[in-house]
């Protein structure tokens, strides 16, 4: 079947649902293909809160959540980008309070706001009240509102949809392919512009604050396609993953005041992060965590694992402010955390790098930022780059609120001016191929098993530290998987809901980023933010204050190019907290 | 331990009607019935089809009758449950195949409450005041997340499937007693229908069976009383 839109967005979390909002405004046919309902997708997952400097409980500057941003980013971050954030998601901000988001108020009827992570007030003096919030679902109410928005604006909507294929011809955007779930038929989808916006691919690590759903697609297929990832090697750990499970506990407890000790009881981040302690940026927190359980002082029988104390906090304060992580303890480990200490260690949470973009949501395709006509990204899938090597809690959902806006209003204008390309049938070809030689093999390996390994293996040999010596043996490993996968065999041969082909495809997409993280960050000899080098400790700004450009050449090779950070209005310093 | 894991299947291109599968799982007391549905799919046969995305009882993905009661697969633990556990789709809406059912029918209702703010008013330079006391008000509805648990165990929906349900009428409430809106009349035109909530019986199966612990049938207590002073 065959649709056509001026704009199609590619996903329907926060950043898609945004978008399509924002261009259906300016009065562009849009439609959304995406491949959950719009209310599974995993901005329902964020907890704490949508950093902005409104100064509702005390004073605040937009050029203090920039400074953060670019320091929190270690200086990665493109400054333009940071200070085009850091303005906008005030007004963003209140847009959302329009749309009917129920924030949390204060007793004068204001937003409420709350600390959080490497949120500063005064240029790093003390934590600040910056993190507007709605309890601890505040992800959940922006997926709702928007969402609410998107109904009553009636945009089209394409629910299991999975996209296979984006067609460029001749360097322009012109469609998509994709596999709708219910019927297992391939749908051409026709568009003036395009905007990818499908999210991060935390499943490519055994322990991840992500759905399973977030396997990387769009990303796999661009990068296939020949298009580079920037800062592939920026995979950001979030501290309290609840033990062993690694769902997400709300860098807010930490706002609220929680606390994180070790075995021996203490109040560690103190000696990482002397003046703002366990509210340091997560990849500061997440190494310290490392740290305690490698040098013994790790809790429970295997002393793999520490703290969140939140005992010494008021009830209320816990049950009202941070009932969800509160159950989730209860319900998962049986801990009540009024009570006793929650178990927990980093988990895989958020994608820093990603495909490049312009300040619009342009995709770009090289280190000179020429763009590709009609291709556009937002959120955690883009790279614009917000977030440099480390992203401050609370940016993501101002993220996708500010950068899929302007995604959509550029998307929308570019496509009022713009012709729709001729696509046929024989577009299909790649992707029905694709589909029924995984249907139609009778290889031995199987689906899970390769999955299981790569997930295992990613955890052991690229997440929280790294060295050379272990990342090669991860491109050894990762170049046996990618053969392997070649002989998968699924045990579903039916069209309908075939959602054993959907995970084969996706391992494929999880196998294609994990390649581009991978060489990327064996390819960065420094320590910035995430990537932590432990044969390059030291941040190396002669050498490396520069993007990534990962372009796929085969499986196991791929080829780096560099694009300069926009510096500005903050020098690059050393990083203290 | 060991756990005997019954699923109600159905493949639309190979059955007429559900039948039951036994299949034998190796299970920890604290893995969630998800965990063992992921188990048979990965290992025992990849065929099996359900929804899931974020495993933790947020997305709203994976509702399942469980031994009997409507629940989340990512939100029930096995030491809950015992060593046989039975898993169907949730009723009273078409069966696709296994555990999948239509939603379109559960979201057609809530769009038909008008899920989303109206107000014409222009609204301010900055946010619009509300007092924590009239944000606490609605606070209960903003819970939901549309996982049909509440619809899909009330047996007026199973035998009338034109009636809104629980979840539609949770959204309409979190609107109407939202300081900020204006919509509620607009609303009433569903909810005071026949198809609306006068349908309810009171038979506490949806407060029963929210994984979320929203009081739904408090709250559509609350908009039947809303509608019958407000409006006649």
């Amino acid at each position: 079947m065959a649709h056509r839109h001026e704009v199609i967005v590619v996903g329907a979390g926060g950043a898609g649902l945004a978008t399509a909002l924002y261009a259906a405004r300016e009065g562009a046919d849009v439609a959304v293909v995406t491949k959950l309902y719009p209310t599974r997708s995993h901005t329902g997952a964020a907890q704490g809160g949508i950093g902005a400097a409104l100064g509702n409980v005390e004073e605040d500057h937009w050029e203090w959540h920039m400074f953060d941003t670019v320091k929190g980013g270690d200086y990665l971050t493109d400054q333009d980008a940071a200070e085009v954030f850091a303005k906008e998601v005030i007004e963003a901000v209140i847009e959302l309070e329009h749309m009917g988001l129920p924030f949390d108020r204060l007793p004068n009827g204001k937003i409420a706001q709350r600390r959080f992570g490497g949120h500063t007030k005064d240029w790093g003096k003390a934590p600040v009240h910056r993190a507007a919030h709605a309890a601890d679902r505040t992800g959940h109410m922006i997926l709702q509102t928007l969402y609410q928005q998107c109904v009553k604006h009636n945009i089209t909507f394409y629910n299991e949809f999975h996209v296979t294929d984006v067609i460029i011809e001749d360097g322009v955007a012109k469609g998509l392919v994709a596999l709708e779930l219910a019927t297992g038929e391939l749908h051409l989808f026709q568009a003036k512009a395009i905007v990818i916006a499908s999210g991060g691919f935390g499943r490519i690590y055994k322990v991840t604050s992500n759905a399973y759903t977030l396997t990387g697609d769009l990303q796999a297929i661009l990068y296939r396609k020949g298009l580079p990832l920037e800062d592939m090697e920026f995979y950001q750990f979030h501290p309290t993953g609840l033990y062993p499970l690694g769902i997400l506990l709300t860098e807010g407890a930490r706002g609220e005041g929680g606390i994180l000790r070790n075995a021996l009881g203490e109040r560690f981040m103190e000696r990482y992060a002397p003046t703002i302690k366990d509210l340091a940026p997560r990849d500061l927190v997440s190494r310290a965590m490392y740290l305690e359980v490698r040098e013994g002082r790790g809790c429970g029988p295997k002393k793999d694992h520490v703290l969140l104390d939140l005992t010494h906090l008021p009830p209320e304060v816990i049950e009202k402010k941070l009932p969800d992580i509160t159950e989730f303890s209860r319900i998962y480990l049986g801990v009540d955390p009024l009570k006793e200490p929650v178990p927990v260690m980093p988990t895989a949470h958020y994608a820093m790098g990603g495909i490049p973009t312009t300040l619009w949501g342009q995709v770009i395709k090289d280190e000179k930022n020429t763009v590709v006509p009609g291709l556009y990204a937002a959120g955690e899938a883009a790279c614009v780059s917000l977030h440099g090597a480390n992203r401050l809690g609370t940016n993501s959902l101002g993220d996708l609120v500010v950068f899929g806006r302007r995604a959509g209003i550029h998307a929308a204008r570019f496509a009022k001016d713009a012709d729709y390309h001729e696509l046929t049938e024989e577009h299909l070809g790649p992707s029905r191929e694709r589909i029924e030689r995984i249907k139609n093999s009778t290889g031995k390996e199987k689906v899970a098993v390769l999955r299981a390994e790569l997930q295992q293996s990613m955890m052991d040999n690229a997440s929280v530290f790294r060295t050379g010596e272990l990342l090669q043996k991860q491109v050894e490993i990762l170049k046996e998987l990618m053969d392997r996968y070649k002989r998968i065999s699924i045990d579903d041969k039916g069209d309908a809901y075939n959602t054993e082909l959907v995970e084969a495809l996706e391992l494929g997409y999880l196998l294609e980023v994990s390649e581009a993280l991978v060489h990327s960050a064996l390819n960065r000899t420094e320590s910035r933010g995430a990537h932590a080098r432990e044969d390059y400790p030291e941040r190396d700004d002669e050498n490396w204050l520069k993007h990534t450009l990962a372009y796929k050449v085969e499986d196991g090779k791929v080829a780096f190019r560099y694009k300069p950070v926009v510096l500005g209005r903050f020098e690059p310093k050393p990083r203290t907290y | 331990m060991q756990v005997t894991l019954k699923i109600l299947r159905f493949d639309p291109a190979k059955d007429k009607k559900p039948h039951w599968e036994t299949y034998q799982v190796e299970a920890e007391p604290w893995d969630r019935v998800l965990d063992l549905l992921h188990k048979v799919k990965w290992y025992q046969d990849g065929s099996l089809a359900f929804r899931r995305s974020c495993g933790h009882g947020i997305c709203g993905s994976d509702a399942m009758l469980i031994n009997g009661r409507n629940r989340l697969a990512c939100k029930t633990l096995v030491k809950d449950l015992g060593s046989v556990i039975t898993v169907e789709p949730i009723r009273g809406l078409p069966v696709e195949k296994d555990l999948i059912v239509d939603m379109e029918p559960f979201f057609a209702a809530y769009r038909a409450v008008k899920p989303y703010l109206i107000n014409d008013e222009p609204p301010p330079q900055r946010e619009r005041l509300q007092s924590p006391e009239e944000r606490a008000r609605f606070d209960q509805g903003t819970k939901c997340i549309l996982c049909a648990s509440c619809t899909t165990s009330c047996p007026v929906f199973w035998v009338n499937g034109t009636y809104i349900g629980p979840a539609a009428i949770v959204q309409a409430h979190r609107f109407i007693f939202d300081s900020r809106d204006r919509g509620k009349r607009e609303r009433f035109k569903a909810l005071a229908s026949g198809s609306g909530v006068w349908r309810c019986r009171t038979a506490y199966n949806c407060t029963e069976a929210c994984p979320r612990e929203i009081p739904v049938t408090q709250l559509i207590e609350e908009v039947k009383r809303e509608i019958l002073f407000d409006h006649f």
